[in-house]
C-alpha cells in the first residue's frame, strides 16, 4: 500500500475496499480480547480456521478475530453475520458442529445461544439480548466488528474521515471550538474539559507541544481502555491526530502498561499502517501537516497514570508526580505544553468530527455529555464492559444491564471510580451516573470501574483493601500520602483483626483531612475516599467490629469461625477429605467437627459443603457452640418404606 | 544473557536515555530478572549514573532484581477478584508453596507474585502461572491447579 496523497483517493479507497466486501457473505466473527483469550479464544480461533478450510468453505465464509465485545462473563464469544447469530462460551469441541450445522446447516444451536435467566427464554441475536439492548454503544460498538490487525475494517466503516475533514476544512481553532461545544471532559478521572486543555496548550507560547494518551490504566476492576486500544486501536489514534493538528503538536505517545501486551502489539501494528496509509508521518494526507507518535511500555506504577508523573516516566525516570502549580498543558513533557488525554477521550474525538458537536451532546446530563463505558465487575451477573448515555441510573445500569446480583443475593454497594471514589450504597442506586452527580454523592467518576458488590462483602475490608493498595502505590514522594497512608492502613488492619478500639474511627478521619489537604498529587488527595464514603454509609459496620468484634458481612477471618451444624451434617466426608488443614474429624457416618485450634479459616469446607446439606455456617461476634459429645455423633438414618 | 544481546537490545533503542525504562523491560521480559553486569552494561552506554538505574529498577513493579523461579504464579488481586474472595485463593498458594509474594522458593521451582488486575474480571478470582490464566478460583482448586506444576 503506498501512501494516501488527498482526502479524494482516501473516498476512493474506501469506496474500493466496501466494494470488495459483500455484506451478505457469510462472516464468522470472533472475540480475541484479553478476557476471551484468557476463557480459550485463541485455540477456537485455530480450530475454526481449520475447520473452514477442511470443509472447502474458506472462499464462502470469512473469518474475523475482532476486540472485545464487552460481555466477558460469556467468552469466548462467536456472532455470524449477517444473520447475527451470537453464540456463547464457545469451547474448541463446538467448534465443528457451529460449521456442520450453523454455516451449512443454516440451523441455530440452541445450546449455545443465550438463555434468559430468569425466563429461560433464548434469545439468538446479539442486539436483542437484555445486555446489549439497553446499551448506546457509540465509542465501543465497532469493537465487534473489525479485526484491529487490519486498518481497512476500520477504513470500511469510515475510518480516518474525519481526519481528512479536520485536516481540510477545519481551522486548528474551529477543531478546539467544536470539542469544547461538545463538552467533552476527560474519561480517564479528572473530568476535565479536553477543549479547554486543548485551547490552553494551542495558546502557549512555545513552539515545540506534545500530545500523550494515557493507556496506563490502574484502577483494578477497570479494563475499558485496554479493550478499546486492543479492539479499535485506530480511533484512538485518529482521535491523537486530531488533538495535535488542533493542538499544533507533531510529536506524540502513547503510554500504555506493559501488563497489557495485546494492547501494546495491536497499537504498535495500527501506527505502522497508519504510518503506511500515510495518516501519519510527513505531510498527512497532502495537507502539509506532520505527525509521529511512539509508543512508551509503563513498567508497572499505578501514580504514573496520573498526568506529571506519567510525563516524567516518559522521559526516562522514575514517575513522581510534580506540583501543579503551573498545568502540564503549559508547561508538561520536557517542560513543553503537553495535552494528555485518556484513550476513551481520544477515541470520542473523531466522533465528534464526524457527526458534530450537537450530535453528541444529544446523550448525556447537564455536566457530562456523550457516554461513557463502564466496566461493570464484582458480584454481578454478567461482567463485562458497557457503555451507556451518561445519566442512567446505577439501577439500570446494574439490573437491566447487568443482570443483578448472582445467587439471590441482596445488593449491598457499588464501588465506583477507582481506589480513590467511593461506595455507593442501595438507597443511592436511582442516582443518575454523571461526572459531578456522583462526586457530590461522595464517590466519583473515575476512569469508570464499578464494582458491584454484595452482603457477603465487607465494607470495613473493602476500605482496607484499598487503603493498602494506594499505600503500596504510593510513590513515597510526599509524607501525608506516604505515611498517612501507612497509619491509616494499620489501623484499618487491626480494625478487621478485631482489635480496634473506641477513637480508631476519630483518628482515621484526622489523618484523612491531613492527606486530603497536604498530599502533592491527586492520589495522595482523594486515597482516603474509599474509608470516607464507607464510613458515611456503613458506620454500623465499622462499630459492629470495633465493639463487638463482630463482622456482619461474615467475612474477616479473624473475626469469624466455621462451625458444622450438626443438626444439618450428612456425614458425607467431602469437607473432612478436602479441608488442607485436616482440622475435620468424622467418618462415614459420624457427624463432622471442626477443631477450631486447627482450623485456618480457608473456607474450603464452606465452599465444599453441599449446598443441599448448607451444614458449614460461619459465626462472628457469638460463641461457638461446644462440639456435640462423642457418643451422640453417630447418625441414624431412616430408611425410605417403599 | 551475554553482552552482545544487552548490546542490541541498547542500539535497538539507539542508547538514548530517555529510552531506559523501556531497555530494561526488554531485558527483563528475555533474562525475567535484570542481572546485575545488564544494569552495568546499560549504566555505562547510555551514560545514566548506576543509582538512577537502581532507582527506577525498584521504583516500578516489572523489574526484578533477584532471578526467577521456573513459574510464575501470579495472584490477581484486583477489586473484583478480591470481592470474589482472591485473598483465600492467595492464602492457599501460600500454604502449598511456602513462599510470600514477591519471593522465590529455594529450588527455584515458583515465584509468586500478586498484581492488581489483569482485567478477566468476569473471571474472578484469577490466578495465572505462567501466562496462562486459571479463572474461578476457589482454594481447593488452587491446590490442585498448583500440583500440576513441577
Amino acid at each position: 500500500m503506498s501512501r494516501i496523497h488527498s482526502p479524494a483517493e482516501l473516498e476512493n479507497i474506501r469506496k474500493r475496499i466496501q466494494s470488495e466486501r459483500d455484506p451478505r457473505k457469510t462472516c464468522i466473527t470472533l472475540c480475541s480480547g484479553s478476557a476471551c483469550h484468557a476463557s480459550g479464544s485463541r485455540e477456537v480461533a485455530r480450530l475454526l480456521i481449520e475447520e473452514v478450510e477442511r470443509q472447502g468453505l474458506s472462499q464462502t465464509v470469512d473469518i474475523r478475530r475482532t476486540g472485545c465485545h464487552g460481555f466477558c462473563e460469556r467468552g469466548p464469544i462467536v456472532v455470524i453475520h449477517p444473520d447475527e447469530i451470537c453464540y456463547f462460551h464457545v469451547q474448541p469441541e463446538d467448534v465443528s458442529e457451529i460449521i456442520q450445522k450453523t454455516i451449512l446447516g443454516k440451523e441455530v444451536i440452541d445450546r449455545l445461544v443465550y438463555s434468559d435467566p430468569q425466563t429461560r427464554e433464548k434469545i439468538i441475536r446479539e442486539s436483542e439480548i437484555p445486555f446489549y439492548k439497553y446499551q448506546v454503544r457509540t465509542v465501543f460498538g465497532s469493537n465487534g466488528s473489525i479485526d484491529p490487525k487490519n486498518i481497512d475494517d476500520y477504513l470500511a466503516i469510515g475510518g480516518y474521515a474525519a481526519l481528512a475533514k479536520t485536516l481540510f476544512t477545519m481551522s486548528p481553532e474551529q477543531v478546539i471550538e467544536e470539542v469544547k461545544k461538545a463538552n467533552l471532559r476527560g474519561r480517564g478521572g479528572g473530568g476535565f474539559p479536553a477543549g479547554s486543555k486543548w485551547e490552553g496548550s494551542r495558546k502557549a507560547p512555545d513552539p515545540i507541544k506534545y500530545v500523550i494518551v494515557n493507556a496506563d490504566e490502574g484502577d483494578p476492576g477497570a479494563y475499558m481502555d485496554r479493550s478499546l486500544l486492543e479492539g479499535n486501536p485506530h480511533a484512538v489514534l485518529e482521535g491523537l491526530i486530531i488533538g495535535a493538528y488542533a493542538v499544533g503538536a507533531h510529536e506524540g505517545y502513547i503510554y500504555v502498561r506493559q501488563e497489557y501486551p495485546l494492547a501494546v502489539e495491536n497499537v504498535n501494528q495500527a501506527i505502522r499502517q497508519a504510518e503506511e496509509y500515510g495518516f501519519l508521518g510527513k505531510d498527512i494526507l497532502g495537507s502539509g501537516f506532520d505527525f509521529v507518535v511512539k509508543v512508551h511500555r509503563g513498567a508497572g506504577a499505578f501514580v504514573c497514570g496520573e498526568s506529571t508523573a506519567l510525563m516524567t516516566a516518559l522521559e526516562g525516570r522514575v514517575g513522581e508526580p510534580r506540583p501543579k502549580y503551573i498545568r502540564s498543558n503549559i508547561k508538561g513533557l520536557w517542560g513543553r505544553p503537553s495535552v494528555l488525554n485518556n484513550v476513551e477521550t481520544w477515541a470520542n474525538v473523531p466522533l465528534i468530527l464526524n457527526h458534530g458537536a450537537d450530535w453528541f451532546i444529544q446523550f448525556g446530563t447537564e455536566g457530562s455529555k456523550g457516554t461513557k463505558i463502564f466496566s461493570l465487575v464484582g458480584k454481578i451477573v454478567n461482567t463485562g464492559l458497557v457503555e451507556v448515555p451518561m445519566g442512567m441510573s446505577l439501577r439500570d445500569i446494574i439490573f437491566n444491564i447487568g443482570g443483578g446480583i448472582p445467587n439471590g443475593k441482596r445488593f449491598k454497594a457499588v464501588q465506583t471510580g477507582g481506589p480513590s471514589g467511593g461506595c455507593l450504597p442501595e438507597f443511592h442506586l436511582d442516582l443518575p451516573v454523571g461526572f459531578d452527580e456522583l462526586t457530590q454523592a461522595g464517590s466519583m467518576m473515575g476512569s469508570g470501574g464499578m464494582i458491584v458488590m454484595d452482603e457477603d462483602t465487607c465494607m470495613v475490608d473493602v476500605a482496607r483493601y484499598f487503603i493498602e493498595f494506594l499505600t503500596d502505590e504510593s510513590c513515597g514522594k510526599c509524607v501525608p500520602c506516604r505515611e498517612g497512608l501507612r497509619q491509616m492502613l494499620k489501623i484499618l488492619t487491626r480494625i478487621t483483626q478485631g482489635k480496634g478500639r473506641e477513637g480508631d474511627i476519630e483518628l482515621l478521619e484526622e489523618l484523612s483531612e491531613t492527606a486530603i489537604e497536604a498530599s502533592l498529587c491527586a492520589l495522595g488527595k482523594s486515597a482516603p475516599n474509599p474509608f470516607l464514603s464507607t464510613l458515611k454509609y456503613f458506620r454500623d459496620e465499622y462499630e459492629a467490629h470495633i465493639r463487638e468484634k463482630r463482622c456482619p458481612a461474615l467475612y474477616c477471618k479473624e473475626l469469624i469461625a466455621y462451625y458444622i451444624d450438626p443438626e444439618k451434617c450428612q456425614a458425607c466426608m467431602i469437607c473432612g477429605r478436602k479441608c488442607p488443614a485436616r482440622a475435620i474429624s468424622g467418618a462415614k457416618g459420624k457427624i463432622h467437627v471442626i477443631d477450631q485450634n486447627l482450623c485456618t479459616k480457608c473456607g474450603t469446607c464452606f465452599e465444599v459443603c453441599p449446598a443441599r446439606f448448607g451444614a458449614v455456617r460461619k459465626l462472628s461476634g457469638v460463641p461457638i457452640p461446644d462440639p456435640i459429645p462423642e457418643e451422640h455423633r453417630t447418625i441414624i438414618r431412616k430408611r425410605s418404606e417403599q | 544473557m551475554d553482552l552482545r544481546r544487552i548490546d542490541q537490545i541498547i542500539d535497538n533503542h539507539q542508547a538514548e536515555a530517555s529510552s531506559l525504562i523501556q531497555i530494561l523491560l526488554d531485558i527483563q521480559s528475555e533474562a525475567h530478572w535484570l542481572p546485575k553486569h545488564a544494569l552495568e552494561r546499560v549504566s555505562e552506554r547510555l551514560d545514566v549514573p548506576k543509582t538512577r538505574i537502581q532507582h527506577i529498577a525498584t521504583f516500578y513493579k516489572a523489574f526484578s532484581l533477584v532471578p526467577k523461579g521456573k513459574h510464575e504464579i501470579h495472584i490477581c488481586l484486583g477489586t473484583a477478584c478480591h470481592v470474589r474472595g482472591a485473598k483465600q485463593v492467595l492464602d492457599t498458594v501460600q500454604q502449598v508453596t511456602g513462599i510470600r509474594p514477591g519471593e522465590t522458593d529455594l529450588e527455584l521451582k515458583f515465584s509468586l507474585e500478586t498484581v492488581n488486575c489483569l482485567g478477566c474480571c468476569a473471571l474472578g478470582p484469577v490466578m495465572e502461572i505462567d501466562g496462562k490464566t486459571h479463572g474461578k478460583m476457589t482454594p481447593s482448586q488452587t491446590a490442585a491447579v498448583l500440583k500440576q506444576y513441577d
